[in-house]
């Protein structure tokens, strides 16, 4: 999983999932926000791009993990890990719940939030760091 | 072009780098599943590397077409937000690249439930701050 093949791969990934997130328009708090505003429907205000972005997404996401269209091995070898958890339980709710509040509040969630690290000012860094320790924390408690 | 194209166009770029990753590494591309291993896991090279690649296409990208983005969090709510995020997609394991795009991509139902709620909580969380005139 970490031949260079495997580095590569990932890090055009990652280009092109930062491309796609700022074309998106989803680097920007504002839309992301106006997005979530749904009461703002009557009033003309609400800003449809994510469900844009989500569509345009997830067209290619079911191509991606069409297992019939899937070879035996990875492209850089290795075996496939998708997740296989099935459960519907009170940890995947309440991390639901409370990851939507704090998205609700900055209009980040992680991969924006990564992506505008270099361009985002002090206030995406505050942010970022929170977010880090937020996460060890959770891999703390919630083994 | 129209902005909502520009957004679909953005929306299959996302999805070709979930297509790398599912055929190429044979992973889903969940950003805070990657972020919260990459801390932790050992073997995380490749996972160092995607984040390296979002942090440094998102700039050059906003560099090029000149983006502008309006923090909309300020003072306090800042780090509140910034641990709420964390905190909640490790608990719920997965952010809207794992379960919106990914987890509804491979028809979990478990990801269609933590969408549709994280959703409603991003929605409720909007509309009481909009409420309060935050």
């Amino acid at each position: 999983m970490n031949s260079t093949k495997a580095i590569a791969m990932a890090f055009i990934s990652g280009l092109i999932f930062a491309a796609g997130l700022a074309l998106g328009g989803m680097m920007d708090p504002v839309k992301v926000r106006g997005f979530l505003d749904i009461f703002g429907i009557p009033a003309g205000r609400w800003d449809p791009s994510l469900a844009f972005v989500m569509g345009g997404a997830l067209i290619v996401a079911f191509a991606a993990f069409r297992r019939e269209w899937m070879r035996a091995k990875p492209w850089a070898g290795g075996v496939f890990e998708f997740p296989s958890a099935k459960q519907i339980d009170a940890r995947l709710i309440l991390g639901a719940v409370l990851f939507g509040m704090g998205w609700g509040i900055a209009g980040y969630c992680p991969g924006p939030a990564i992506a505008s690290g270099l361009v985002g000012g002090s206030s995406i860094l505050i942010f970022l760091a929170a977010m880090v320790v937020g996460m060890l924390i959770a891999k703390r408690v919630a083994k | 072009m129209h902005p909502y194209v520009i957004s679909l166009i953005g929306g299959l770029l996302i999805g070709i780098s979930v297509f790398i990753m599912a055929r190429g590494l044979g992973r889903v591309t969940g950003i805070s599943g990657i972020a919260a291993s990459a801390l932790v896991a050992r073997d995380s090279g490749w996972r160092w590397a995607f984040l390296l690649g979002l942090l440094l296409g998102g700039w050059a990208i906003s560099s090029l077409l000149n983006l502008s983005a309006t923090p909309v969090a300020s003072g306090w709510s800042l780090p509140i937000a910034g641990l709420l995020v964390g905190f909640g997609t490790v608990l719920g394991s997965g952010c809207t690249s794992g379960h919106g795009v990914c987890g509804i991509g491979r028809l979990s139902v478990r990801s269609i439930v933590a969408t549709v709620v994280f959703m409603a909580a991003g929605i409720a969380t909007v509309a009481l701050l909009r409420a309060l005139q935050y």
